[in-house]
């Protein structure tokens, strides 16, 4: 069995002035947190689609659904956590209570604002989660990437061997699960995703090939670019 | 729903475009997954047609033969998975005298409407048809070609006069050899001539009853109808040939496409009282003929099989620019793009 778990936890606090956090921002004609849903939503393979936010702003969320894929019970949304993996763990914990928490369960979670993933990401995604586990969306590094400690570099990694991580990252989430509740709270507070926690454990994540334009829509630049992509072409299928 | 297409924004260039699907039309969500590159999509990449025309169409997304599988269906008519093809034309209105591909309002994918290189394809629930599961998606991907030639036979069976002991097929390319194939389906008690320029690609059509190549046809042979599959520069000479050795009241039906005008032996056309008629692309019913056939004779997919050229695997824009130069090299046959982008 599979979910989509779509973060939206962020509180926007990146994007400038915006009172909104930035997964609820319209590019387009929606909002880009509807955009991301849509490309789950029509994945028959995926059980249901359980979609994390902050608590004010669930009944929102809820409504954004309603108006814009109609009443479904594919989609449901739930409260976030405080940290990117305490939020995961919640959506791990929806799937247990109702499901129970089978080896087979694979989870492809993926952040709200990430609207230009392809099928092909997502496909591939379970399929080598399920096959091996875990696997991690990344693009080749086009920078180089420069390791700095106290205002000095102290390495330059061979940028062939480095990429630049996206989402989605899939696990065997009754894995994941063990694994993260094993880590130590300082091992915990190092973590900046969840393919980290299969790493530290040493345990193998795959690389799926991401898309230069399967962007995260940080900051007000990024809110650009993405209305640049579609520029035109909203009128167009 | 963003979804992204890639377009030809210049000869041999292709880039990414993002379009809006809204799940709330009821349409039916296709994945692309076989693709074939037709010669039309050859001149956009190339760059060979009218400056005028490559301005007024690009951007654009090619390719107009394709397969997928259905992704979603709001409606429930298709389950997810299922293999379809796809109905390039795209009628507006209904005509009961017209058929839908010369309606001048329908417009066309890959002539300027998007063609099917996209990531989803959103489609009418009546452009798409269901494939059976064990389809050749190769040999299904160039369906639309296929259901061009049943089209020209479904006219050639209403127009054409019924003497029809032989029938000259002029052209040994893909088109003539899949017209030829469908033909022999349809009517095998008509003996079938083919004339062509290749001695090897004649060779090919080993369930005709004689080939010639066409600069040395014995004095006394004659067809009593004939499809013209040429077009191009050689297009005049393939027809004032078959002008020449057509039998009186014979039909000519013409499917070759000429960038010129081509001028014709019409003294002869007046003297033999012929029939020429035009057909161009193909609709729904014609497609529906098609996978009836593919079902009724089997035999059709393993003659189309022979035709099956370079099969590429997308996975980037490089691969896109190296099947369609692959595609520029072959002698003969479809180019194959097995869509993983």
């Amino acid at each position: 069995m599979v979910f989509g778990v779509i973060l939206a936890g962020g509180t926007g606090s990146r994007m400038g002035n915006f009172e909104k956090p930035k997964q609820f921002l319209t590019i387009g004609d929606r909002p880009v947190i509807i955009h991301t849903i849509e490309k789950f939503f029509v994945n028959d393979k995926f059980e249901k689609i359980i979609v994390l936010c902050p608590a004010n702003w669930i009944s929102h969320a809820s409504g954004l659904v309603k108006k814009y894929i109609g009443e479904t019970k594919r989609v449901v949304i739930i409260e976030g956590g405080s940290t990117r993996n305490e939020t995961i763990m919640n959506s791990i914990n929806y799937i247990e209570e109702n499901y129970g928490l089978g080896d087979d369960i694979v989870i492809v979670t993926h952040d709200s604002v990430r609207p230009f993933v392809t099928y092909r990401i997502i496909e591939e995604n379970i399929s080598l989660a399920e096959k091996y586990g875990a696997c991690d969306t990344v693009i080749p590094a086009t920078d180089t990437i420069v390791k700095g400690e106290n205002g000095y570099i102290s390495d330059i990694p061979d940028r062939r061997a480095m990429y630049q991580g996206q989402t989605p990252q899939s696990f065997k989430a009754k894995k994941l699960k063990e694994l993260y509740m094993s880590l130590t709270e300082t091992e915990r507070a190092i973590l900046t995703d969840a393919a980290k926690i299969f790493v530290m454990k040493g345990e193998k994540v795959y690389l799926v090939e991401g898309e230069v334009f399967n962007i995260k829509i940080t900051y007000p630049y990024d809110l650009k670019v993405a209305e640049a992509l579609i520029k035109g072409d909203m009128d167009v299928c | 729903m963003l979804n992204a297409v890639y377009r030809l924004v210049a000869p041999r260039r292709f880039e990414v475009a993002f379009n809006n699907i809204d799940l709330c039309e009821d349409k039916i969500l296709v994945r692309p997954t076989h693709m074939s590159i037709c010669r039309a999509d050859q001149r956009y990449y190339q760059g060979t047609r009218p400056a005028e025309i490559l301005e007024k169409k690009l951007p654009m997304a090619l390719i107009h033969e394709a397969v997928g599988e259905v992704v979603y269906d709001p409606q429930g008519y298709f389950a997810p998975g299922n293999p379809v093809v796809l109905i390039p034309n795209l009628p507006s209105e209904y005509d009961d005298i017209i058929s839908e591909n010369y309606l001048e309002s329908s417009v066309f994918r890959s002539s300027g409407y998007d063609g099917f290189m996209q990531d989803y394809i959103s489609m009418d629930k009546d452009r798409v048809i269901k494939l059976p599961d064990s389809i050749n998606k190769s040999v299904a991907s160039f369906t639309e070609l296929s259901s061009v030639s049943v089209h020209a036979i479904g006219r050639f069976s209403s127009i054409a006069h019924m003497r029809r002991n032989n029938v000259g097929i002029w052209g040994d390319g893909t088109l003539g050899y899949i017209t030829a194939v469908i033909f022999k389906a349809l009517f095998p008690d008509t003996e079938l001539y083919i004339f062509g320029t290749d001695r090897e690609k004649l060779e090919s059509f080993s369930f005709a009853e004689r080939t010639f190549l066409v600069q040395s046809v014995p004095e006394n042979i004659r067809v009593d109808h004939a499809f013209e599959c040429v077009g191009g520069d050689a297009s005049q000479k393939a027809v004032n040939q078959i002008i020449s050795l057509i039998r009186p009241e014979g039909t000519i039906a013409l499917l070759g496409v000429s960038e010129y005008n081509v001028p014709l032996n019409t003294r002869l056309i007046l003297e033999k009282g012929l029939r020429l008629f035009g057909s161009s692309r193909s609709g729904r019913k014609d497609f529906e003929k098609i996978v009836e056939l593919y079902k009724s004779s089997p035999e059709i997919i393993g003659h189309l099989v022979n035709i099956v050229g370079a099969q590429i695997e997308i996975r980037s824009i490089n691969d896109m620019v190296t099947a369609f130069e692959t595609d520029m090299r072959k002698p003969m046959g479809k180019t194959i793009m097995i869509w993983k982008k």
